[in-house]
C-alpha cells in the first residue's frame, strides 16, 4: 500500500476536521503551530516587499506626476533650474527600448545558436563543460561587464564598427553622428553580452526537455539534422523559447550598471534616440547617475522613472514566468 | 461479505485460559479509513495482544500498511487522508480529542518498508536522533540507549567500531536493523512494522525474522507482511485483509491449518493475489 | 563557441591589467588622494565583507524559511502564488531595490548606511536563497520525513533537524551562490551605501564596497586611479567566480563523506 500523494481531496472531510482542529489548535498553540505560522509570515515577504515597492514608487512619484501629469511621460525636458523644472521621461523610455530591441536582436539569435548547439549537437563531453562556461558568464557581476565594455569593448567596437558604419552609411540618420564608443549601441550591444548566458542556458533547457519521441518522428519521415531542430525541437518548445526571450527582455530593461558605464549618459532632449551613435540614457542609468544629488522634484523624477521601469519590468517579467511555468506544465506531463 | 468479528476472535480450541488471561495492548473499534474519496478501510474491529506477535496478511491493496498507520497516527499525515472510529491504547483512545499524536507515537514505534536511515547522520546519531531530537541531553543516557537498542536490534556487535560512519554506508540488512534500533531507542511499547524484509535479501530476512522473535518478549509486535511463510514462522496470531475488510482473525497455526473462510482459503493457497 | 570570447576576454583584460595592482598594500590601504600613486581598496573590501555578513544574517533565514514553507506546506493555492511572486522577485531590476530600500531608509533619515544597503541585498538574496531551499527541500523522500515522525519528534524539529540537515549541500550551495551574486550588486549600492574613501565609522555613515570602487574609478581619467579599478575588478571576480566554482565542483559528489551531528 503506498502513499497516495495526488489523491482527490475530500473536501467535505478536510474541512470538518479542519474546524474541529481549530479550536484545539487555539488552546493549545504548540511548536509545531508557531513553525508554520512563522514560515508563513516569512513566505510573505516577497508579496510585502512587491507591495511596497509600488506603493512607495507611486507615493514618491505623487510631486512630479502632480505636477507634469501625462506630459511627465511624453516630455524630454530636464531642468533642474529652480522655478523652470522640467522633467520628462520619454528619451529614456525610448533609450530604455532602443538598447533593450538591439540586445534582443543581437542576442536572441546568438543565444538561440548556443542552445541548439548544446542541446542538439554537442556530445556530452562538450555540452557539460561548456554549459557550465555559459552559466559562470551570467554569474560575472554586472558591474564588471561595464567596466571591460567600457575600456575594451568600446574602443574596438568605435574604431572598427561605428567608423566604418558611419564613413559608409552616415547618410542613414541612425548612422549618423561622431561615433567614440560611448553610445545607444554600445549599450545595446553590452546588454546583448549579458543577456546571452540566461537565454541561452534556459532555451538549452526547454529544448533538451523536447521528449526523444518527437525528435525520432521528425527522423522517421526522412527529415535532416536541421529540419529535425527545425520541425521537432524548435517548433515543440516555441513557447519555453519565447519566455526565455521576455526573460532576457526583462534582464536587458532592468539592467544598470553596465549600461549606465557604456550608454554616455546624456540628458534632456539630447537623449532622445534619433541615432545609434549618439550618447544616451535608459531609466536605469538615469536613476543610477542621478540619484545621488537628487533633491525634491528631481528625487521624485527619479522615483517616477523608477515607478515606469518597475512597471515594465512587472508586466515583461508577469508573461515570461508565465510563459515558462506553461511549458515546464507541459514537460512534466509529458515526459513520463 | 462483512463478517462477525468478534465471532472470528473468539479462541476456537486449546490453551483458552492462558489467552484469556493476556492483556489487550490495542484495541480497534469500528475503524474507517479514507485516503480522498477513496474509502481504504471498512469497519475494522481487531484486538491486538500484548507481548505477541501479530501479522497482518493480505493481497496489495487491501489496506494492510494503513490499518497500522492508524494505530500511531501516522496515517493522517498524508494529505487528504482522514479516519474515524477508536484505536484503544492500553485503556485510552488515541483518537480522543486532545490526545498529542506525537506522544502516541513515541508509544507505537514503526519501522518501515524500505530501510530509512537519515542519509546525513551517522550510525550512532541515527540510534540518538529520537531521544536527541525530544530534548534529551545527558550523554550518558544517550551512550546507554544507544548500546542497548542496537544490541536489541542484533546490531551491536557489527558495528560498536563504526559508530561514526554514516548509517547509509551499512548494508541494506543491517540498515534496517539500524532502524528498527532507532525506533527503539525511544522505548516504544508497540512496535509496528511495515513489511520490514521487502527489500531485503533471505539472509538478511532470516536475521530480521529471527530479531522479531526475540523483540516480542518485550513489545507488542505488528507485522505487515505479504509473505504468507513469514507470517507463519514469526506470529502468534494472524489477520487476513481483503479489499479493506477484516476477513478473518485468529491464532496463526490455526488460521493456516483450517482457515475459517473461503477466502481465507483460497489467498492461503495461493488462488489469488 | 561564441560564448567563450567575451568570458575569455573579460579574464584575460583583468588578469593582465590587475594582476601588477595587487599587493598587502592594495587590499588594504586607503585610497591615495588624487594625484598620488599610493593608495589602496581597503574600505571596499572591508565594506563588501561587512555587507556579506549583514546580508548573511538578515536576508538567509528568511529565504530559508521561505522555502521551508513552499516545499513543505506550499502545495495549495497560496503556495503556488507565492513560489510565482517569488520568481517575479527573482527578476526584479536590482535598481528598483535600491530605490525602494532608498526611499524608505536613506531619504527619510538623510543618512546613507551600510544597514540600508544590507537590507537591500537581503531583499535580492531572499528568493534565491528559498527556491533553492525549496528544491533542495523537495528532494529529500518521504520516507525520511516518515521515519523521523514515527520516532515522535514533532514536525518543526524533524523539519530542521532531519529534513534540512539532509537537504542541507543544495541549501548551502543556494547561499553560497547568492552570497556570490551580491558580492557584485552594484545598483541598489549606488542609492543606499553610497560609497566610501574611508573604513567603516559609524552605522549611519557611507561606506564603500567593491563594486562601486569599480563603478568610480573606472571613468577617472588618472591612469593610476583606473588601475586601480582593473585590482578592485580582479578581486571582485576572484571572490565570485571562486564562489561559483568551488560551488560547482563540491555539489559534483553530493553526500558523499559529508555528515551533520544533530
Amino acid at each position: 500500500m503506498s502513499r497516495m500523494e495526488e489523491a482527490p481531496l475530500d473536501h467535505a472531510g478536510v474541512q470538518s476536521s479542519r474546524l474541529q482542529n481549530f479550536s484545539y489548535r487555539l488552546s493549545h498553540l504548540s511548536g509545531d503551530d508557531m513553525f508554520e505560522v512563522l514560515s508563513n509570515v516569512f513566505a510573505c515577504t516577497a508579496v510585502v516587499i512587491i507591495a511596497l515597492t509600488g506603493i512607495v514608487l507611486v507615493r514618491g512619484s505623487i510631486p512630479v506626476l502632480g505636477k507634469f501629469g501625462l506630459g511627465f511621460l511624453t516630455g524630454s525636458g530636464w531642468s533642474t533650474t529652480f522655478g523652470q523644472e522640467s522633467y520628462g521621461m520619454l528619451p529614456y523610455v525610448l533609450g530604455t527600448l532602443v538598447t533593450s530591441g538591439i540586445a534582443i536582436s543581437i542576442g536572441i539569435p546568438v543565444s538561440l545558436g548556443i542552445a541548439i548547439f548544446l542541446a542538439e549537437m554537442a556530445p556530452t563531453s562538450v555540452r557539460v563543460p561548456l554549459s557550465q562556461l555559459v552559466e559562470l558568464l551570467a554569474a560575472v557581476p554586472s558591474v564588471i561587464y561595464g567596466f571591460w565594455g567600457l575600456l575594451v569593448l568600446s574602443p574596438w567596437i568605435a574604431k572598427y564598427v561605428e567608423t566604418p558604419l558611419t564613413s559608409g552609411l552616415g547618410s542613414i540618420p541612425i548612422f549618423h553622428g561622431s561615433p567614440h564608443g560611448l553610445d545607444l549601441l554600445m549599450g545595446g550591444l553590452i546588454l546583448a553580452i549579458m543577456i546571452i548566458p540566461t537565454v541561452s542556458s534556459i532555451s538549452k533547457e526547454v529544448m533538451m526537455a523536447v521528449p526523444t519521441s518527437q525528435r525520432e518522428a521528425a527522423y522517421s519521415i526522412g527529415a535532416t539534422r536541421w529540419e529535425v531542430v527545425r520541425m521537432g525541437v524548435l517548433s515543440y518548445s516555441r513557447s519555453g523559447i519565447f519566455g526565455a526571450a521576455i526573460l532576457g527582455l526583462g534582464r536587458a530593461v532592468g539592467e544598470t550598471m553596465a549600461v549606465t558605464m557604456v550608454i554616455g549618459g546624456a540628458l534632456g532632449s539630447e537623449a532622445v534616440p534619433t541615432s545609434l551613435f549618439i550618447p544616451g540614457q535608459t531609466l536605469a542609468s538615469l536613476i543610477a547617475g542621478q540619484f545621488k544629488e537628487a533633491e525634491s522634484l528631481q528625487l521624485s523624477a527619479l522615483v517616477g522613472a523608477g515607478l515606469v521601469l518597475f512597471g515594465l519590468a512587472l508586466l515583461i517579467n508577469v508573461f515570461a514566468q508565465f510563459m515558462v511555468w506553461k511549458v515546464l506544465k507541459v514537460k512534466a506531463g509529458a515526459v513520463e | 461479505m462483512t463478517v462477525g468479528l468478534l465471532e472470528q476472535v473468539k479462541p476456537e480450541n486449546k490453551s483458552t485460559t492462558l489467552q484469556q488471561m493476556e492483556r489487550y495492548k490495542i484495541l480497534t473499534e469500528n475503524l474507517h479509513a479514507w485516503f480522498g474519496s477513496n474509502h481504504v478501510l471498512k469497519d475494522i474491529s481487531i484486538k491486538i495482544r500484548e507481548n505477541e506477535a501479530t501479522a497482518i496478511i493480505g493481497p496489495s491493496g487491501c489496506g494492510k500498511s494503513t490499518l497500522i498507520r492508524c494505530l500511531n497516527r501516522m496515517h493522517e499525515l498524508v494529505p487528504g487522508a482522514r479516519s474515524t472510529g477508536r484505536v484503544v491504547l492500553d485503556d485510552s483512545n488515541i483518537y480522543a480529542k486532545g490526545v498529542d499524536p506525537v506522544t502516541v507515537r513515541r508509544r507505537v514505534g514503526m519501522v518501515f518498508q524500505k530501510p530509512n536511515p537519515f542519509p546525513t547522520m551517522s550510525v550512532y546519531d541515527n540510534v540518538a536522533a529520537g531521544l536527541k531530537l525530544n530534548g534529551v541531553r545527558d550523554n550518558t543516557t544517550l551512550d546507554q540507549a544507544v548500546e542497548s537498542s542496537l544490541e536489541r536490534a542484533f546490531l551491536w556487535d557489527e558495528v560498536k567500531a563504526d559508530l561514526d560512519k554514516p548509517g547509509s554506508s551499512l548494508s541494506g540488512g543491517q540498515q534496517q536493523r539500524l532502524c528498527i534500533a532507532r525506533a527503539l531507542a525511544v522505548k516504544p511499547e508497540v512496535l509496528l512494522m511495515d513489511e520490514p524484509c521487502s527489500a531485503l535479501d533471505p539472509v538478511a530476512t532470516a536475521k530480521i525474522e529471527e530479531l522479531i522473535v526475540s523483540l516480542k518478549e518485550s513489545y507488542t509486535v505488528v507485522i505487515v507482511t505479504h509473505n504468507m511463510q513469514q507470517a507463519a514462522r514469526v506470529s502468534d496470531f494472524t489477520a487476513f485483509l481483503y479489499l479493506g475488510q477484516l476477513i478473518e482473525y485468529g491464532e496463526t497455526t490455526g488460521l493456516f491449518e483450517n482457515p475459517g473462510e473461503e477466502l481465507t482459503e483460497r489467498y492461503l493457497t495461493g488462488k489469488f493475489g | 563557441m561564441v560564448a567563450v570570447v567575451p568570458l575569455a576576454s573579460i579574464l584575460l583584460e583583468v588578469i593582465r591589467n590587475g594582476i601588477s595592482t595587487i599587493s598587502f598594500q592594495f587590499i588594504t590601504a586607503l585610497p591615495g588622494v588624487p594625484g598620488q600613486t599610493v593608495g589602496g581598496i581597503g574600505p571596499a573590501i572591508q565594506g563588501t565583507l561587512l555587507l556579506i555578513a549583514l546580508t548573511s544574517v538578515m536576508g538567509i533565514p528568511p529565504g530559508v524559511l521561505t522555502g521551508i514553507y513552499l516545499a513543505e506546506f506550499g502545495n495549495n493555492k497560496f503556495g503556488r502564488t507565492i513560489r510565482f511572486l517569488n520568481d517575479v522577485l527573482t527578476e526584479f531590476p536590482s535598481i528598483v531595490v535600491g530605490i525602494l530600500v532608498a526611499a524608505l531608509l536613506v531619504v527619510a533619515t538623510h543618512q546613507y548606511s551600510p544597514i540600508a544597503g544590507a537590507i537591500a541585498l537581503s531583499i535580492i538574496t531572499l528568493p534565491i536563497v528559498a527556491r533553492t531551499t525549496e528544491e533542495s527541500i523537495k528532494t529529500v523522500p518521504n520516507s525520511i520525513r516518515d521515519a523521523a515522525m514515527a520516532l515522535g519528534i514533532r514536525r518543526w524539529r524533524t523539519t530542521i533537524s532531519v529534513v534540512l540537515s539532509t537537504a542541507r549541500s543544495g541549501v548551502i550551495t543556494g547561499v553560497l551562490l547568492s552570497i556570490a551574486r551580491i558580492s557584485g550588486e552594484t545598483a541598489p549600492l549606488l542609492l543606499t551605501i553610497l560609497g566610501s574613501n574611508f573604513f567603516f565609522s559609524s552605522w549611519n555613515q557611507p561606506i564603500d564596497a567593491l563594486p562601486l570602487r569599480i563603478f568610480n574609478d573606472a571613468s577617472q581619467a588618472d591612469p593610476f586611479t583606473r588601475q586601480q579599478a582593473w585590482g578592485a575588478a580582479m578581486i571582485l571576480i576572484i571572490i565570485v567566480l571562486t564562489l561559483n566554482i568551488g560551488v560547482r565542483l563540491a555539489t559534483r559528489g553530493r553526500y558523499g563523506s559529508n555528515r551533520s551531528r544533530i
